[in-house]
């Protein structure tokens, strides 16, 4: 337990140090909802309408780029290989390094995001929904990320490979997120029904995807 | 002592330690006769006092964008003329740069609800400030990508310059495109449209804005100075310990 504590520390410390990249996630959200008014134009309604899935995308788009840094640079300088042989089980590692590196980037977002939708023209209620949705959504994000994170490992040219393994399973993310925020603010259904299948996701992501990420690095690793 | 003595960073910590009260006293006195000209400057005869926010929001735009123009100067002083302490002029100006950019949007917003009905809208004067509040998120991101300094500085003195561009369409957004935003009152060709009773405050509170930039740029360069030094020192006990 411990050690796990100790790893959580380490892994959130090294990720707001220099060279680490937590608030790029940020950055990046900031600038995917200015590019699209640059696209879309200016207009309000239009902006209003499709702002929560713009902060959904910006986020979802954030966490994919944000992930590399989840074993790449541990597999550089061989604390990869020093984790793998720990104690503690393998699982549970890989659960207190998604939490860190949720935490660090994905959790900055989810604060952020209520601000980007001020500039969407997004009502008090979307606001109030998007922050939820992307709070409870944004972990399944990281743990899904998680296996493709572990896939890509060893790759040091890996380039988009990364987020193209991992962006088709998090559709479902996607979907249910835009709808239960969409729901809370047009409706008909109510916004409870998609929010509870949101947060299962991440529940079920939580575990199915340590375990996926485990089997990588254990097998795949040489 | 010459200007060129300004390079020798101990000499330029010796003289900030000297100047530094005298620029926070000047800084107190222009805000204090700012803010009184604020308090007796009239109201306007459609927004009433509302019109107020602007001797805040105008200055912090200004220096907004003079910040990034100080940054652009501070970046040729790194590639071109290799003066030591340029880089540390860019890195310290660029959060201050960003703070105000940040005041200017927020004051912004909260001007706009009460007079156009709407914390935002995406026309071209908003829109290119947002985007300069991102470019110096971004500069203050390269820095703290690279661990040397040096390298560092030269990496974000490319990008200042190539960021200058966003100044003038800045300037000149409100003329080029339709824009929901005021046109320009106060520098534009033909003198300014703006009464002499709001002109002077606003000038003041200009005045005391810069004063403030000054102010905690001199400071913050001397921290940098500082702050690299313990690095330094840091650097060769772990080299020597090795």
């Amino acid at each position: 337990m411990m050690a796990l504590t100790a790893l959580f520390a380490r892994d959130a410390r090294i990720a707001v140090r220099i060279g680490g990249g937590a608030m790029m996630g940020v950055l990046f959200f900031l600038a995917v909802v200015t590019l699209v008014p640059f696209a879309v134009g200016p207009d309000l309604a239009l902006l209003r309408r499709i702002g929560p899935a713009i902060l959904w995308l910006g986020a979802l788009l954030s966490s994919l780029l944000a992930l590399d840094r989840l074993f790449a640079n541990d597999h550089e300088d061989g604390s990869l290989d020093i984790i793998l042989m720990a104690r503690p089980p393998l699982e549970l590692v890989i659960i207190t390094k998604a939490l860190a590196h949720w935490v660090t980037t994905g959790l900055p977002l989810v604060v952020a995001s209520p601000i980007l939708g001020l500039f969407l023209n997004l009502e008090p209620t979307a606001l109030a929904a998007t922050v939820l949705t992307l709070l409870v959504g944004t972990p399944a994000l990281t743990f899904i990320g998680v296996v493709g994170a572990a896939l890509a490992t060893a790759l040091r040219r890996g380039g988009l490979l990364l987020p193209v393994l991992v962006l088709p399973l998090t559709v479902p993310v996607l979907i249910f997120g835009v709808a239960a925020t969409n729901a809370a603010v047009v409706g008909p259904v109510p916004f409870g029904t998609p929010f509870t299948i949101l947060c299962a996701l991440t529940l079920m992501s939580g575990v199915v995807g340590p375990f996926a990420a485990a089997a990588t690095l254990r097998y795949g690793i040489e | 002592m010459a200007l060129i003595d300004l390079a020798n960073p101990t000499r330029f910590v010796t003289l900030v330690e000297r100047v530094l009260p005298w620029l926070v006293a000047a800084t107190s006195v222009a805000f204090a006769w700012g803010l009184w000209g604020t308090y007796l400057a009239p109201d306007d005869y459609q927004q009433g006092a509302t019109v107020k926010i602007m001797f805040i929001h105008v200055p912090n735009a200004w220096l907004s964008m003079f910040v990034w123009g100080v940054m652009s100067v501070a970046a040729l002083g790194t590639l071109v003329w290799r003066h030591p302490l340029a880089d540390v002029a860019a890195k310290c100006a660029a959060p201050i740069g960003a703070a105000f950019t940040f005041l200017a949007l927020v004051t912004g917003s909260l001007w706009g609800r009460p007079m156009w009905g709407t914390y935002w809208v995406w026309d071209a004067r908003l829109t290119s400030v947002l985007v300069l509040f991102i470019m110096y998120l971004a500069v203050m991101a390269l820095w703290r990508t690279v661990d040397d300094p040096t390298r560092a500085g030269r990496a974000a003195a490319v990008l200042t310059l190539v960021g200058a561009i966003n100044l003038p369409i800045i300037k000149f957004s409100v003329d080029w495109w339709n824009t929901l935003h005021q046109p320009a009152s106060v520098f534009r060709i033909g003198g300014s449209t703006i009464d002499r009773s709001m002109l002077i405050p606003l000038i003041a509170m200009a005045l005391a804005f810069t004063l403030l930039f000054i102010t905690l740029h001199l400071a913050a360069m001397r921290n940098e100075i500082l702050r690299r030094r313990v690095r330094t020192l840091m650097l060769t006990r772990a080299e020597r310990a090795a």
